[in-house]
């Protein structure tokens, strides 16, 4: 049994202008130990599929319908009490910002305390005991002095280690993490990507990461799903994914990717803006956008369907022949597809 | 060429003194911006200073890019700001068409201004909500007293055009915009007096990666279309690869690395240069995860106090204590025609391992007592 089953999830927020159907039937699977890439642009329910599973939507707008299976148990109809005792504790989250996710008039060893304390009835001793060699596991320098310090006088890159500390206080089982590197640089990006692997080889967590970068899917992830307009695209594991993309949404995100070991004069372009979630495109989702359009498209929307001679997990949701598909792909990761669109 | 030192510190830092062909458009000469920190509340004492910009000089030609990378803290907006003349710089000298711009008042400014503009990097805090986007792009028109009202209004539903945003929306206001669509607009209020230069603080980091490649490919085009010369500040390694003609690589207020694109991206120089370069994530699962990258110790020092001799020495693999941390490495050639790095033990060549990286005698660097 997979640690984590979603299935068939649906998350719908009422507003003013009608109903947004943020998650529109999404399904994946995470087993322990394993990392799983979602990826996406703004907006396509990436957040919104986490923020569900962990019972984080506001009550009064969101409806959700479907399973979350964790380890067996249903997440979207478990009692609010139970929820609580899974959440930082069995299931962990790190969100983007780490400017606004600790508590600025609380010292740092005082928050991380907290988090034990609320999930597990020990002293105050042990909890920042506790503190205190995690913060020297995610490698903050002289971890004894900075546990009395305040958020502000971290910098952002210290912050993140703080928050994946955290984090990880409980021995999480299912890390989520929502684009935790985004908002810092390349070389704090790595430190804290290289930290999270070896964290997970010592503690046998899973991680789901979301994220728009595809260069940090491909570094990090075991299974990726490509999430457009509140539906997965395409599901796979990462080097099918990569090497041989079946999807034109795929291959637009992995084109307008300028490249260090890649020369190209233009890069792909999607054409166009992401739709309206209130009243998402007939047929395939993606097909105002799509410059491999058939009639087809506008028509019915193609199931997600196993990829011919694939080696191993590969799903794709599209109506192209796969004669197309692969040449198309093969000319992106030759890096010629932009002259020819 | 080269200008007189205002103060001690350590000796200056000019890339082989400046030598100019005459055809330069932009010349940033040694130039430095210094923010006071000061302390009391009637007498203000002057008791540091923040060095946000030390000592950097680079040259630029028309129709040229110039890329400037480095992480946050390493004075690259400054830096720009200083070019704009939106700061003063501390010292230095800025030349723009061979004219020394760098004191001049703001009255002579105006007219320097029609000639460079800036494009910013949030594209939702750099336009004014209340104000129609046919005001925004038609502004700097009327600063300038460029043309009649009915012309100014041709003019921007042209630039509209030109940015691939629909002529109609000439009456909409920037919240009916994404946020693609409203860099597009700040890149036609930069166009809107033909500058020759157009300095880009990272226009494309807050957008999604397809969008930031409609616009990357869009001031390409543009480039192309108008000659125009940008200086483009990043901290995405590709994206600058990407758009760049020659690359600046910033540490700490310095420039550390200065190269031909093609020359910097093959054979780095600099260690920090090497440790950024191994740091970006490849978007490829088999060669991203076959090679290592450098991981850097700790983060970027205050400029408030920064290291002594060798910005870089706390952090860097190659680290010989009673050199790096005395002498202060000076840019010199190295390699190909006009790359230039500042550092005593330069990379041997591209890729390393980590031994290499590392190379031979290094120490470990005193970075303990420098993390904060």
């Amino acid at each position: 049994m997979a640690l984590l089953e979603v299935n068939d999830l649906k998350t719908y927020f009422r507003t003013d202008d009608g109903v947004v159907r943020a998650v529109d039937g999404v399904s994946f699977s995470v087993d322990k130990g394993q990392t799983l890439g979602i990826v996406g642009e703004s907006g396509s329910g990436k957040s919104v599929t986490c923020l569900t599973i962990m019972g984080l939507n506001p009550k009064r707008t969101a409806m959700s319908s479907g399973t979350a299976l964790w380890k067996g148990e249903d997440l979207l109809t478990t009692t609010p009490k139970r929820l609580r005792e899974i959440r930082g504790n069995e299931i962990a989250m790190i969100f983007q910002d780490p400017m606004t996710s600790l508590n600025p008039v609380h010292k740092i060893g005082d928050q991380l305390a907290e988090a034990m304390r609320l999930h597990e009835d020990v002293s105050k001793k042990t909890a920042r005991a506790r503190a205190l060699e995690l913060l020297k596991a995610v490698g903050i320098p002289r971890a004894e002095r900075r546990l009395d310090d305040y958020p502000h006088q971290f910098s952002g890159g210290m912050r993140q280690r703080v928050m994946i500390a955290m984090s990880l206080i409980n021995n999480p089982d299912l890390l989520i993490a929502d684009e935790p590197t985004t908002a810092l640089d390349v070389t704090t990006q790595a430190q804290i990507l290289d930290l999270m692997k070896r964290l997970q080889d010592e503690f046998g967590s899973a991680i789901i990461m979301i994220t728009h970068d595809l260069g940090v899917v491909a570094e990090v992830a075991d299974d990726v799903v490509v999430m457009y307009a509140a539906r997965v695209q395409e599901e796979g594991e990462v080097r099918n994914l990569f090497k041989r993309p079946n999807h034109p949404y795929t291959w637009g995100l992995l084109g307008s990717l300028p490249r260090l070991n890649q020369d190209v004069e233009r890069l792909v372009q999607i054409s166009g803006q992401p739709p309206s979630l209130l009243f998402p495109p007939k047929g395939c989702r993606f097909h105002p956008r799509c410059s491999y359009v058939m009639p087809i498209c506008s028509q019915t929307e193609p199931e997600l369907a196993d990829v011919p001679e694939a080696t191993g997990h590969h799903r794709v949701r599209c109506h192209l022949d796969q004669e197309t598909k692969d040449h198309e792909a093969a000319k992106l990761i030759e890096g010629t597809l932009a002259e020819a669109s | 060429m080269s200008t007189t030192k205002p103060e001690q510190t350590a000796p200056a830092v000019v890339a082989p003194p400046l030598e100019l062909a005459g055809d330069e458009l932009l010349v940033v000469d040694d130039v430095k911006k210094h923010f006071p920190v000061t302390r009391g509340i009637i007498f203000q004492k002057e008791i540091a200073s923040v060095k946000a910009v030390d000592g950097v000089s680079f040259t630029l030609k028309e129709g040229e890019t110039l890329g400037i990378v480095g992480e946050s803290g390493c004075g690259k907006s400054t830096l720009a700001r200083c070019i704009m003349k939106l700061l003063e710089p501390t010292a230095g000298r800025i030349i723009f068409e061979g004219r020394d711009i760098t004191n001049l008042s703001r009255a002579e400014m105006r007219p320097v201004r029609r000639e460079m503009m800036m494009i910013f990097q949030d594209p939702y805090a750099s336009l004014n909500p209340r104000k129609r986007v046919g005001f925004i792009i038609g502004e700097p028109l009327q600063v300038h007293g460029i043309g009649s009202d009915s012309e100014i209004k041709r003019r921007v539903q042209e630039l509209l055009e030109i940015v691939g945003l629909n002529p109609e929306h000439y009456n909409r206001f920037p919240h009916e915009f994404s946020g693609g669509q409203r860099q597009r607009i700040g890149v036609a209020r930069a166009l809107a007096i033909n500058p020759k230069l157009i300095v880009c603080d990272e226009p494309v980091s807050a957008l999604d990666v397809s969008v930031q490649a409609q616009i990357l490919n869009l001031l390409k085009d543009l480039q192309r279309d108008f000659g125009l010369t940008y200086v483009f500040i990043a901290h995405d390694l590709n994206v600058v690869r990407h758009i760049s003609d020659r690359v600046m690589v910033m540490y700490l207020g310095h420039a550390v690395e200065i190269a031909d694109r093609d020359a910097l991206y093959a054979e780095p120089k600099h260690p920090y240069t090497g440790a950024l370069m191994s740091a970006v994530p490849l978007p490829d699962p088999d060669a991203g995860r076959a090679r290592k990258p450098v991981v850097l110790q700790g983060d970027v020092p205050s400029p408030i106090n920064p290291p002594s001799a060798c910005w870089f020495h706390p952090r860097c693999p190659r680290f010989h204590a009673g050199h790096c941390d005395v002498e202060t490495p000076q840019l010199r050639p190295l390699g190909v025609e006009g790359h230039v790095a500042a550092c005593h033990y330069p990379l041997e060549g591209w890729p390393l391992t980590e031994e290499e990286f590392r190379g031979s005698g290094a120490q470990l660097p005193p970075a303990a007592d420098r993390d904060e």
